[in-house]
């Protein structure tokens, strides 16, 4: 039985630029079901951050949000104030940031920070909610717990502060967190450790996650279904084994082939890049927005907005002019050589 | 790559730096303001022979507070536009003549402070450790000793003229430089340039002229209008206090003392100077202000 | 905290000591002070007998280790013009210009702590602009004719306050605007830059993603790390006004410090002039000194670090 989280059709975000009308966010649409997790994956710049943060509400000012449809477990999102956005923050979806060296406030407790949500959220006693932070943080894994609470962010690793980010988004017991690239900034052996954590404790609290990265081995480890965008669009979207097995998207595949695979790719061999720079997303783009970057291009490509088309299974769609055949063919030879 | 090498995103006439920082320049309007004023202060102190109407020292007693043309009274009367102060001397010559003396006092003292604060400053970013530290002391020590009573005692000892403001200004005012000058120095001087020249064998001398200045610069430009505009305005207490430019010179800050007494019947006597010293100080910090936005790519924001 | 206190301590003292070399040197800068005390009427054997009488024939480090040791107890030396001691005199006034400094002080925080808040909340709004102008305003005018222009309207034509005098508090009204208003632009500018870099900080996205009311996020995570700054300012501020009010004090005729000063300096009164150098100096530096150390009991990565 599976139960919709969040149900998002046709999110854009708009930002007025001296040039003109920018547009890093186009028409996405989405949804993450009850201890489902979502990765969107793209390059930096791509509007992932953004994407976000629209979902949260939290746009810098001048940017604004679109959406038809905009629902957290059946609650529409589009028509809510300030306040009563607020009231669901850090309540029923939550947030964790990339930066976790400055994500926290350098002036308090990390103790006074993981309460005071559960606090303005719930009104519990000081006392219910440190015993909540103690639990949490012996569940992201760090000892001592009770005495950490009177630790100020300056005492603590990245690792342990990135820890402590996760213990205050599962604070109020949310629905939804969205991790926006929760590990990039920490050493990589942390990496996997935080990455670990946030899947075991999103499959035991059953919450849905958005998980945003740039890094497809993090997919490949942890989620369920993938959202690959470019440039403002999502240009394939699937379950995590359709996207790694059966990549359609020039793009996608462009992007696989720039890993190595451990006994595949071989020594020495040239690991895939994808040449050209993404485009500008100031004012009306018609055609392929990767066709300048694409090596299959053609006319057609440039000629109208292409939309999504369902690839060879279900639940697999991608946005491009060719067929699952012939982009399947392309990455072939590609591959190949 | 593609077939096709026209980016949709190449920006494809571009306008040249230089034409980008003339357009920013004049649409920064505190900029524009703040220049057309000063502009026409200096003029006016430059010309000030051949534009003041009258002698500004010469006295005439039968000819005392007549009011400026403005009023409406039988004496005022456009020989004298601007009036005449309790001796009789003609308040606009005063007034132009007084713009000498405060420019100069305030390019003096603040070209005097510049230099020993960029010193103090650049030294103590450029090299850092025990230089930098014995830099701090002795900013710490002129920033502790309070600016108009150490230049009123000083002036009152040493005997006061125009030459003894301009330096005792120049020699208290410095600690913004220095202040300014050492942060600026340390973020240039961890570039990579300055190691590549330091790679290269430069001598500390010619990369601190030629490496460090030209890029700490703008904020030397910024602090400068700064403490100009800080010189003149202690140039005036100074002379409303009596320790400063001695009469009959026609000092603005002079001329607001000297109608002090009088100031109940005839405001107008302390309004003109008063305004004519605010108008340059205002002048002087929107082009300081000015300056700094258009040289920094964020601006105020 | 504890070695940051005693470094701190440390250079505040040798701050002190530095200053208290120069107040002393001041003497010297007429040339030969016997012959500045004795008047131009003095005979030869006069000036050798004040030169005597005062200790002037001494070496020039045993009159400073001598004048010290004394200053250190309180003995600033007798007031040539007074005939009084120094001490007594300045510690008659000294409260005076500690109210005024304080009213002053209380004035300005009170009007550019919220205007430089409100300014970063809605930055380029009215009230952005308002606070600018002000700010620049306040920056050129002149404080000696503000508090002219002050005493025209409130004190004469509109009768409001009264014009000079500390008989009661009516009196402090226009003079603290006068000194106060002189902080207000950089104290001001300083919040508003402090506050809009900490609202465009990664912690303060944190909180806001955490469904705090704005007044939490506004005050408790914003303002906290934003008034840091203030703080050192406001005491470096707090220094420069006492200096300052030299000449607000003789404007309004204000019996304090300032006005001490300015008769002092009028009568040539050397030992008065140089306590109050020294006296001034030696609050400004226990002021930031104390600064200091309320900033680092605010930032935490300096008192638990």
């Amino acid at each position: 039985m599976t139960e919709r989280i969040l149900e998002v059709e046709g999110l854009s975000v708009d930002i007025p630029v001296p040039a003109g009308m920018l547009h890093p966010v186009q028409d996405l649409s989405f949804h993450v079901d009850r201890g489902e997790t979502l990765a969107i994956v793209g390059e930096s710049g791509c509007g992932k951050s953004l994407t976000s943060l629209a979902l949260m509400d939290l746009l810098p000012s001048r940017a604004t949000r679109r959406a038809s449809k905009l629902a957290l477990d059946g609650q529409d999102l589009t028509g809510l104030s300030e306040r009563q956005m607020s009231d669901l923050r850090g309540n029923r979806m939550s947030m964790i940031f990339q930066e976790p060296m400055t994500s926290l406030n350098p002036a308090y407790t990390i103790g006074d920070q993981l309460i005071e949500a559960l606090r303005r959220h719930r009104g519990v006693t000081v006392g219910e909610a440190r015993d909540r932070a103690v639990w949490l943080l012996e569940k992201v894994g760090i000892t001592a717990a009770r005495e950490r609470l009177r630790q100020y962010p300056h005492q603590l690793s990245g690792g342990l502060r990135q820890r402590v980010m996760i213990a205050m988004a599962l604070m109020c017991g949310p629905d939804l967190i969205i991790a926006d690239e929760p590990t990039t900034a920490l050493d990589v052996t942390i990496q996997a450790q935080i990455l670990h954590l946030l899947a075991d404790l999103q499959r035991e609290f059953r919450t849905g996650l958005i998980l945003i990265t740039h890094d497809l081995g993090v997919v490949a480890r942890v989620a369920d279904r993938v959202a690959v965008m470019y440039a403002g669009q999502f240009v394939e979207e699937g379950t995590a084994l359709q996207i790694f097995q059966a990549p359609t998207h020039p793009y996608t595949q462009g992007l696989l082939n720039c890993i190595p695979v451990p006994g595949k790719t071989a020594r020495g061999a040239h690991l895939g890049t994808i040449p050209g720079i993404v485009p500008s997303l100031v004012g009306r783009m018609p055609g392929c927005h990767f066709a300048e970057r694409c090596r299959y291009v053609t006319d057609a490509c440039r000629a109208d907005a292409i939309a999504l088309r369902d690839a060879t299974e279900p639940g697999h769609r991608y946005r491009c002019v060719l067929s699952p055949e012939e982009t399947a063919a392309h990455n072939q030879m590609e591959t190949a050589q | 790559m593609a077939v096709n090498d026209i980016s949709p995103g190449a920006p494809d006439m571009e306008p040249s730096p230089r034409a980008l920082l003339r357009r920013r320049v004049f649409h920064h309007a505190g900029l524009v303001i703040g220049a057309s004023v000063l502009i026409t202060i200096v003029l006016m102190a430059l010309l000030a022979p051949y534009i003041a109407p009258h002698d500004p020292l010469d006295q005439v007693l039968d000819r005392r507070l007549i009011p400026p043309i403005w009023f409406d009274s039988d004496k005022a009367t456009w020989t004298f536009p601007l009036g005449t102060d309790h001796f009789g001397r003609d308040y606009l010559s005063r007034l132009i003549w007084g713009a000498r003396i405060s420019l100069m006092i305030g390019v003096s003292a603040m070209l005097i402070s510049g230099v020993i604060g960029t010193t103090i400053g650049v030294l103590a970013g450029y090299f850092g450790g025990r230089v930098d530290m014995v830099a701090n002391f002795i900013i710490t020590t002129r920033l502790s000793m309070p600016v108009v009573l150490v230049a009123l005692a000083v002036v009152s000892m040493v005997g006061s003229s125009l030459t003894v403001v301009i330096w005792v200004l120049g020699l208290l005012i410095w600690d913004r430089f220095a202040v300014v000058m050492r942060s600026a120095t340390m973020q240039v001087r961890n570039l990579d340039f300055v190691a590549s020249a330091q790679a290269l064998g430069c001598s500390t001398a010619r990369i601190v002229l030629s490496e460090i200045l030209p890029n700490v610069a703008n904020h030397l430009i910024v602090v400068a209008t700064i403490e100009m505009a800080h010189a003149i305005l202690l140039e005036a207490a100074l002379s409303f206090l009596g320790l400063g430019v001695q009469p009959p010179e026609p000092s603005w800050g002079l001329m607001i003392s000297e109608a002090k007494g009088l100031m109940f019947f005839d405001a107008w006597l302390i309004a003109i100077p008063g305004t004519a010293l605010f108008l340059l100080v205002l002048s002087i910090n929107l082009l300081g202000d000015g300056l700094r936005d258009v040289t920094a790519p964020d601006g105020r924001n | 905290m504890l070695p940051y206190v005693l470094k701190r301590f440390a250079v505040a003292i040798l701050v002190a000591i530095t200053v208290s070399m120069i107040t002393f040197s001041m003497i010297y800068l007429s040339g030969d002070p016997a012959l500045a005390l004795a008047g131009e009427t003095a005979t030869e054997a006069d000036i050798e007998n004040i030169r005597r009488v005062y200790g002037y024939d001494r070496p020039i480090v045993v009159q400073y280790l001598d004048w010290l040791y004394r200053a250190v107890q309180g003995d600033f030396g007798q007031s040539h013009y007074l005939k009084k001691p120094v001490s007594e005199v300045i510690f008659e006034r000294l409260p005076t210009t500690m109210l005024l400094g304080f009213c002053a002080l209380v004035f300005a925080l009170t009007l550019s702590i919220p205007l430089g808040v409100l300014a970063a909340i809605r930055p380029n709004s009215m009230i952005d602009r308002v606070a600018l102008t002000i700010a620049v305003v306040g920056q050129a005018m002149p404080s000696f004719w503000f508090a002219l222009i002050m005493m025209l309207w409130l004190g004469i034509y509109w009768r409001l306050l009264p014009v000079t005098g500390t008989d009661s508090w009516a009196n402090f009204v226009m003079p603290s605007i006068a000194l106060g208003y002189y902080i207000t632009p950089a104290v001001m500018r300083l919040t508003r830059a402090g506050m809009l870099e900490v609202l465009s900080t990664d912690y303060i996205r944190t909180a806001r993603a955490k469904g705090l009311r704005p007044m939490t996020v506004l005050f408790k995570h914003a303002l906290r790390n934003a008034i840091i700054p203030v703080v050192s300012l406001a005491a470096v501020q707090f220094g420069f006004m006492l200096g300052g009010s030299i000449v607000i004090e003789t404007i309004f005729a204000i019996n304090g410090l300032g006005f001490l000063a300015w008769e002092s300096i009028q009568r040539a009164d050397l030992p008065m002039m140089q306590a109050i150098v020294l006296v001034l100096s030696i609050f400004y530096i226990v002021l930031t000194f104390l600064a200091d150390m309320l900033n680092a009991w605010l930032d935490p990565r300096i008192r638990v670090g």
